[in-house]
């Protein structure tokens, strides 16, 4: 909402400066977003004396000498006609910046040097039809800024008015806010809307209703008919006749300019003047375009088409309600007029209406249109219902005052008077206790009083409030307590810290378990990635966004990895090839698969996991080491089996060879969380391979927690989560250990792990640990096997073991792989 | 031994020492020429004192001069050379130690996760706990329940995203709702999440993005609360600074408040940063309205509470310095390398 300085003075006669207003609106109000002064481009004009003045001959210019407050005369041409010697006049330096795009030069004109412009209005832009230099009236001594002199400092202040406020855009809505907190009383709506210069006898304020009969009514020549009571709970017309379209006078068009709207003609300036002065959209008809000099309030017929007056044909439908006269529709309801009924420069008998429009309708209308408009916008948001007259009766001045003519008969109306609105109760210790400071009640009753509030005394020591018309956002106690809390000032309210006591809400599990997850992961190098979810996907799948801003990513994904795998080619595309990223977020299952695991069907599944793709080299490359290997299948075992035992404390970890598309499955204590997978990218040739790593950290229910109303604690406290199992210590070792390494012929279908297992198991009591620390294919290995080696740590707890037991061992192992696998020791 | 004798004795010692010590090459041959020089039994030094005895008497007092002189001037260059010698040796071979050490890969934090991180560390000061909840959502927690009203303008701030039945949430504050449908009061949580708008994706605009709800529910709790507690955080997170408190509206809250921080740049003076306002807005809270309270089944006469939402990327953006949002999401390693602790 645009709000004119000076115009806001007009309704409220405060004598704030305009960054005060600015403080006060924000602090009490609504946010002003931004502050701009209008006539900025005016301030490096300056007021000059011309000292000397003579003609130059045979030319309408004339040659002077101008004393601009520097302490030296300046030479200046001027082309106007006359120039008083004495007079002073705005004067643009030579470097200044014209309204009109140039800057000002030192020049040669008919040999006379000019050092700089004396101004006319025009060149200021400050009026259209002025010939001469702007004479100035003024003591001030030359050299003063322009703008000190002459009133034009408006301050347009942008505020930002929030949905539950309609009332606050208009400057009439601003005002009685300025008034509560200044103390100022408000002006009447005639003496706020026509300054003295507009000449007219309406003075103070309107006053009045207008009768209305439920469906038709004429007057002045016309007739209005309400056909759809529900789109349009209440119309108001009036006819003038023998009026003149012109352009308006300077103060209507500088206040619909304040406003940001383009002054048209004096007519609809008039309108635009209604509706940013008093919030009501209003709408001027030429009366003898409409057909028969009727209005009807109806819906659109089915296919009826109508040309607005943006000049586009615009398709109706039946939903909509609309202005139409005798044959057809010239106008869509609260939202914009029609290019046939329009005000011309040739119209001289109008039909100005005012009206309440249904706001859900005028939502839906606008909506299906796609034609928000400063009209729409105030509609949908609910005007005030029992405003109407006073804007009618308003306009009705204004126009007759600008455009001239005469009011033809009286205001029509037709549909009905709104319901009064209902009394609400405010206990003022509900205010301390929700504000936790205590506001007097003559206090709360001012600030109420101030923003139109009735008050009463009600029950049991409340007051009764009733809400003005104009605040639909009003309905229960705690409206009132804001309205209290913002007019007596946030900034008033105590902000002493107090004890509180502690919740009953756990930390959430996955919360828990995605920074444990990260913390392993940053510690390995990687790096953290936000990525959006949305991906190509497909619709047996995955789940598709309705309405999606990306046609071609319009489905939520399955996996993170699908996410990182794009994050990785955009690197790769960038020619960074080291990539070592992770993410922690959502999946969302339950369209076909989840991994492996089948869902059911059409009930979206939304799961948190750990995701993680590598690729590149192993360590940032360094002239000692030569070229660094890339990372392989072994890094990302290896990066799962660390991140799954961060997201799972305690349980036991299995990485086993999967079937199908992954390289291995991941499990703790037995279940299915994840999976270890070559990450098939478009990727350059240069890139390495890419592996990927995902785990599910658990399920995020979508159910509902309990009833809409209802919860499901009644009194009942919390569960307690267990604590994480702690780490056991394990004495330290008080013996010497025995070592030795078996090198091990194994045939390529036997898994290192069957060996690792007879290892094991006939490795005795003694076994300490078992570590494999060599695989060869390649001389001295036979086709079909390799050669796999471990270390074997043996240890007594007591006491030094023997080289004969260390010799019997070895032999015994030997055996048992013999006789359970066939495997041999590796000789030479 | 005569005087002049001893004279040239001390002189010899005192121009073919410094050579010596001088020579010395490792800390075992600075050992040898210490000991053939200044050495207790065997050294020159020691001799010359031997001699010192035989001369006459008037002579030994400007001789032992002469001999302490030598003596202070061998010993004072033999500490230099060792220390020389000591610091060779640390240092090992020679190397040319420009070169660059060896590093290992820096895992990174996201900018957006630090700055949740911390607010995080700082609420749980303050005694919150982390709530979460599902990012695909119920159109009733996502707005009914949080009281909007049902195709109003105040659904025009949230521009949703759809899938079939359900919402990919506009903000956090469903998690408000499914907290205090699960747990009774006192609750004090902070719930940080991504929320999703129906927003084209351009230097400002993300149609994803991280939110933090806080919520606090209990018997007593005012808006003085909210203030002192906020006003707190601001502190804690900023570094000492004013909070500033504006009416707003979220239809969830009521009474409800914008709260602003001095500028960074200007603190307080007006710069274009802050559009000349001196005040920089950080998040929106207000007092959880009574209709939310009712919706999760609790009495919204016994209790009250506040809430407040944040947007992390918009702070993140600030304090780094990262002037286009698109580029928290392209996850760019040479971007992200530079969050490396």
């Amino acid at each position: 909402m645009n709000l004119s300085h000076e115009w806001l003075k007009a309704f409220v006669p405060h004598t704030l400066a305009a960054e005060q207003v600015r403080d006060l609106l924000t602090a009490h109000v609504a946010t002003v977003e931004s502050f701009e002064r209008l006539r900025a481009d005016l301030a490096p004009f300056v007021v000059a004396r011309v000292v000397e003045s003579q003609k130059v001959p045979d030319t309408k210019l004339s040659f002077n000498k101008v004393d601009d407050g520097s302490g030296e005369l300046l030479d200046v041409v001027c082309g106007a006609p006359v120039v008083n010697v004495g007079s002073v006049y705005p004067f643009a330096r030579t470097g200044t910046p014209m309204p009109a795009g140039f800057t000002i030069e030192k020049k040669k004109i008919r040999g006379f040097t000019s050092n700089g412009m004396l101004c006319s209005a025009r060149e200021l832009g400050l009026g259209e039809d002025h010939e001469g230099i702007l004479e100035l009236t003024t003591d001030a001594a030359p050299g003063t800024p322009l703008l000190d002199v002459l009133p034009l400092g408006d301050v347009r202040l942008v505020l930002d008015v929030l949905p539950n406020r309609p009332d606050l855009l208009s400057h009439a809505g601003v005002a009685r806010e300025l008034s509560v907190l200044t103390g100022v009383a408000p002006r009447g709506l005639y003496d706020a809307m026509l300054p003295p210069e507009a000449g007219s006898d309406a003075r103070g304020a309107p006053s009045g209703g207008v009768p209305r009969d439920p469906r038709e009514t004429s007057s002045g020549g016309a007739i209005v008919r309400l056909e759809d009571p529900e789109g349009c709970p209440q119309y108001l017309g009036a006819v003038i006749r023998g009026i003149t379209v012109a352009p308006s006078p300077a103060w209507l068009r500088e206040r619909v300019e304040a406003a940001g709207v383009r002054s048209i003609n004096n007519v609809v300036d008039v309108t635009n003047a209604i509706l940013h002065g008093l919030g009501q959209p209003m709408h001027a008809f030429d009366l003898d375009r409409l057909a028969e000099q009727t209005i009807v309030i109806r819906r659109a017929r089915a296919g009826e088409k109508m040309r607005t007056l943006d000049g586009v044909e615009r398709a109706l439908t039946p939903e909509m309600t609309m202005i139409a006269d005798a044959r057809q529709s010239i106008a869509v309801a609260g939202v914009m007029g029609g290019e046939d009924s329009e005000v011309t420069d040739t119209t001289t008998n109008l039909l100005l209406e005012v009206a309440y429009f249904d706001p859900r309708r005028t939502r839906q209308t606008r909506r299906a249109l796609g034609l928000s408009t400063d009209a729409s916008y105030r509609f949908e948001r609910g005007i005030d219902p029992a405003g109407l007259a006073d804007a009618m009766r308003v306009a009705v001045a204004m126009i007759t005052a600008v455009a001239g003519g005469r009011q033809g008969g009286g205001i029509m109306g037709v549909g009905f008077e709104p319901m009064p609105r209902q009394a609400v109760a405010l206990r003022p210790w509900r205010v301390t206790a929700v504000l936790g400071a205590e506001v007097s009640r003559a206090d709360i009753a001012r600030y109420l009083r101030g923003v139109g509030f009735a008050l009463a005394d009600g029950a049991d020591g409340a007051l009764s409030v009733t809400p003005p018309s104009w605040r639909h956002d009003v309905t229960r106690e705690v409206d009132l307590i804001e309205e209290v809390a913002r007019l007596h000032g946030y900034d008033k309210l105590p902000d002493t810290i107090h004890a509180y006591r502690p919740t009953t809400v756990p930390d959430h599990p996955l919360f828990v378990a995605s920074r444990r997850v990260r913390d392993v992961l940053v510690a390995a190098g990687l790096a953290e990635v936000r990525p959006m979810p949305f991906v190509k996907g497909d619709d047996a799948s995955h789940w598709r966004v309705t309405n999606p801003l990306a046609e071609d990513e319009p489905h939520l994904r399955v996996s993170v990895l699908e996410s990182l795998a794009r994050r990785a080619e955009y690197n790769l595309s960038r020619m960074h090839g080291d990539i070592r990223l992770f993410e922690v977020g959502s999946v969302f299952l339950g369209k076909g698969h989840g991994h492996g695991v089948v869902r059911g069907a059409g009930e979206l599944a939304e799961e948190v996991r750990v995701g993680v793709v590598i690729m590149g080299a192993r360590y940032p490359r360094h002239f000692a080491d030569g070229a660094q290997p890339a990372m392989d299948a072994w890094d990302a075992k290896g990066l799962a089996e660390r991140t799954a035992r961060a997201a799972f404390p305690g349980a036991a970890i299995g990485i086993e060879p999967a079937d199908e598309s992954a390289l291995w499955s991941i499990t703790a204590n037995g279940r299915a969380v994840g999976t270890v997978s070559r990450v098939t990218l478009d990727a350059p040739v240069w890139a390495s391979p890419a592996f990927g790593m995902e785990i599910t950290l658990g399920a995020m229910p979508v159910a509902y927690v309990a009833k809409p109303g209802e919860s499901t604690h009644a009194g009942v406290g919390p569960a307690v989560a267990p604590p994480a199992p702690a780490v056991r210590y394990v004495p330290l070792p008080t013996t010497p250990a025995a070592v030795f390494d078996l090198a091990l012929l194994v045939r390529d279908d036997l898994s290192a792990a069957e060996v690792e297992r007879v290892l094991r198991t006939s490795g005795g009591d003694t076994l300490e640990s078992l570590v494999l620390f060599d695989e060869f294919r390649g001389a001295g290995v036979p086709d079909g096997m390799r050669s796999l080696a471990w270390r074997l740590t043996f240890r007594h707890p007591e006491r030094t073991l023997r080289d004969k037991e260390i010799d019997g061992r070895r032999s015994q192992l030997l055996k048992s792989l013999e006789n359970q696998l066939g495997v041999k020791p590796r000789t030479a | 031994m005569t005087l002049d004798e001893f004279k040239s004795a001390a002189d010899a010692l005192r121009s073919d020492g410094p050579a010596q010590v001088a020579a010395a090459a490792t800390l075992d041959a600075w050992t040898e020429v210490r000991n053939h020089l200044v050495g207790r039994t065997s050294g020159r030094l020691s001799e010359l004192m031997t001699a010192l005895g035989t001369l006459p008497k008037e002579d030994r007092r400007e001789a032992g001069q002469q001999a302490n002189a030598v003596k202070q001037e061998l010993e004072a260059l033999l500490d230099a050379r060792h220390a020389e010698l000591a610091r060779a040796q640390q240092q090992g071979p020679a190397i040319d130690r420009t070169m660059p050490g060896r590093a290992s890969w820096q895992g990174t934090v996201h900018p957006v996760s630090l700055v949740i991180d911390e607010v995080v560390e700082i609420f749980r000061e303050l005694g919150f706990t982390i709530a979460l909840g599902p990012e695909a959502e119920h159109a009733w927690y996502n707005f009914g329940a949080l009281n909007f009203p049902a195709d109003h303008p105040a659904m025009d701030l949230h521009d949703t995203l759809y899938l079939d039945e359900l919402v990919l949430r506009t903000h956090t504050s469903p998690v408000q709702v499914r907290t205090l449908q699960q747990y009774p009061p006192p609750i004090r949580i902070l719930a940080p999440g991504n929320v999703y708008r129906a927003d084209p994706f351009d230097a400002s605009h993300a149609p994803m993005f991280a939110q933090v709800e806080g919520l606090v529910v209990d018997e007593g709790i005012t808006f003085a609360d909210l203030k002192a507690t906020l006003t707190r955080f601001a502190n804690l997170f900023f570094g000492e600074t004013k909070t500033r408190f504006r009416p707003s509206y979220f239809p969830f809250t009521e009474p409800s408040a914008e709260m602003d921080v001095l500028c960074g740049v200007c603190r307080g003076g007006g710069c274009p940063v802050c559009k000349q306002s001196g005040w920089v807005e950080i998040l929106g809270s207000g007092m959880v309205h009574p209709a939310v309270l009712e919706n999760a089944g609790l009495d919204s006469e016994r209790y009250t509470g506040w809430a407040f939402g944040m947007g992390p990327a918009r702070t993140a953006m600030a304090r780094h310095g990262i002037p286009d949002i698109r580029i928290l999401y392209d996850s760019d390693v040479r971007f992200l390398e530079q969050f490396a602790r």
